[in-house]
């Protein structure tokens, strides 16, 4: 394998990949890089734009030191359950990490290349990209995507990061054609993205502390679990939890199970005796 | 067309070696040692910000001595290629074995093949982990590759230090006392006291979880020595 195939001065792997392995990028052509990327093929030009919801549930809210994120872990094919298990919330970094609503498929592939992509920044450039700095590569990637969303492969991300330079943690969302929407308290996507945002507006309140956000988050997903199909909810019977990450100041944390299942048990025993 | 004089090959390359060569002994030399939790990587640096000891993937690095940028291109390069195989396949895919090879075919490619050859020599170093051993690959400017344990050196004064080290080096030595032996070799050879700011220090830690390598700060270093 030739280290150099030809001159290359760019410090980004999803760039790369477009130039020179676009088998390997999530649509598998390539052919729209930076300069022409999110260009609509011929065929889907008066399309209409397919509905983006896609069963899941997953959310991010802000706390006094940083962000949790949580997500559901249903995926579905029509009316039948594909997996029980799917996760949807992943580490990109020590100090971020991305929820995804959509196609499971080109949603695992997009978090894997993100990623990479950081890593590689980091690793070229000596220093890690900015938290902002990341959150536009995802739109980009984003909006690369746009092609395959006309063909019904959406994959809509939520990002978090925590800001060291801010001294804050920070929650992005994103439409299909790569806007980038910062949030200032919490935002949840996905079919039962709504549900989970009422639930949330009901409680949020600044400077929460992270026992209370974590409560609140897994709270919302409970809520979007009830009303919305596409959302799983606790499973004490096989003990399947949703998953839930801290991002903080001293970096990334998975919130244990055993502690989101504490949570789940004293909201079951408080409903069971409301009833 | 004038024919070229001819110039036999023998010639040829040895005026190759030779250029490389001096180019290569400019500069400062740089030590990789193998010690009790991992590889160690020590270079006499007196920049803070243009570094020749270089993070390639989760348990693998770089450094290269000769001329700066001809080895930035090579280490972006070997980046490129060590995170497109572990994306491609999976990340313990990715190996120092594989990339030193792809070093060595580049630089020779281009020692023979060019009119100018690349004046950089590069360490390959992977700690191992799961009791596998460590590999230390050492690439010279004409492509050959050399399987190295314990400790290996290069750039300007390899050859002296070496000579150092070997009279000295323990296996399964700590932290301490391999950064203490890097430190007198690269003093011995240059015979001069070395600010710890001007070492640039790493690690491959094996200890670690994920991405095992780390600089080492001079306070840190400081520490360590005290």
């Amino acid at each position: 394998m030739p280290l150099f195939s030809d001159e290359y001065h760019n410090s980004s792997f999803f760039d790369y990949l477009v130039q020179h392995r676009p088998d390997l990028t999530p649509s598998g052509r390539g052919g729209h890089g930076p300069a022409s990327s999110g260009t609509v093929p011929d065929e889907y030009r008066n399309a209409a734009a397919p509905p983006v919801t896609h069963g899941t549930t997953v959310l991010a809210i802000k706390y006094r030191g940083g962000v949790v994120i949580a997500g559901d872990r249903r995926a579905t094919e029509g009316f039948q359950i594909a997996d029980r298990r799917i996760e949807k919330v992943f580490k990109i970094d020590e100090h971020s990490a991305m929820a995804i609503a959509g196609a499971a498929g080109p949603c695992i592939e997009m978090a894997r290349l993100f990623q990479t992509e950081l890593e590689h920044y980091e690793k070229l450039e000596g220093v890690p990209l900015s938290c902002e700095g990341k959150a536009n590569k995802l739109g980009q990637m984003v909006k690369a995507n746009l092609p395959m969303v006309f063909q019904g492969l959406v994959v809509l991300p939520i990002y978090v990061g925590y800001d060291g330079k801010r001294d804050e943690g920070r929650i992005y969302k994103y439409d299909i054609t790569g806007g980038r929407y910062e949030e200032s308290d919490y935002h949840a996507i996905g079919s039962g993205g709504k549900d989970a945002r009422n639930s949330m507006r009901e409680h949020f309140r600044k400077d929460l502390s992270e026992q209370d956000a974590l409560n609140i988050a897994l709270r919302a997903l409970y809520t979007a679990a009830d009303e919305d199909v596409g959302t799983g909810g606790p499973d004490f019977v096989r003990g399947i939890y949703p998953t839930a990450k801290v991002v903080a100041a001293a970096g990334i944390a998975d919130v244990e199970e055993s502690r989101v299942q504490s949570v789940y048990a004293a909201l079951r025993d408080v409903r069971t005796k409301e009833r | 067309m004038p024919l070229p004089y001819y110039v036999s090959p023998e010639q040829v390359m040895q005026d190759k070696a030779e250029y490389a060569k001096k180019g290569i002994a400019k500069g400062r030399s740089i030590i990789a040692m193998e010690y009790q939790d991992g590889v160690l990587l020590v270079a006499d640096n007196p920049s803070a910000s243009l570094y020749k000891i270089s993070e390639v993937y989760d348990n693998i690095a770089l450094s290269g001595a000769g001329k700066y940028s001809e080895f930035e291109n090579l280490r972006k390069a070997g980046i490129r290629h060590a995170d497109l195989k572990g994306f491609m396949y999976s990340r313990e895919d990715v190996t120092a074995r594989s990339l030193a090879n792809a070093y060595s075919q580049t630089v020779g490619t281009v020692f023979s093949q060019e009119l100018k050859p690349l004046e950089v020599e590069m360490l390959v170093v992977q700690v191992g982990d799961n009791g596998r051993s460590n590999e230390i690959y050492r690439i010279s400017f004409d492509g050959s590759i050399f399987d190295e344990h314990g400790y290996a050196v290069i750039g300007g004064k390899s050859e002296a230090v070496q000579i150092v080290l070997k009279e000295r080096y323990k296996e399964m030595s700590s932290l301490k006392d391999a950064v203490s032996l890097c430190l007198h070799a690269l003093e011995h050879v240059t015979s001069q006291k070395l600010p710890l700011e001007g070492l640039e220090v790493a690690v491959l830690a094996r200890g670690r979880a994920g991405r095992k390598f780390r600089r080492v700060p001079a306070s840190e270093v400081r520490q360590i020595l005290a």
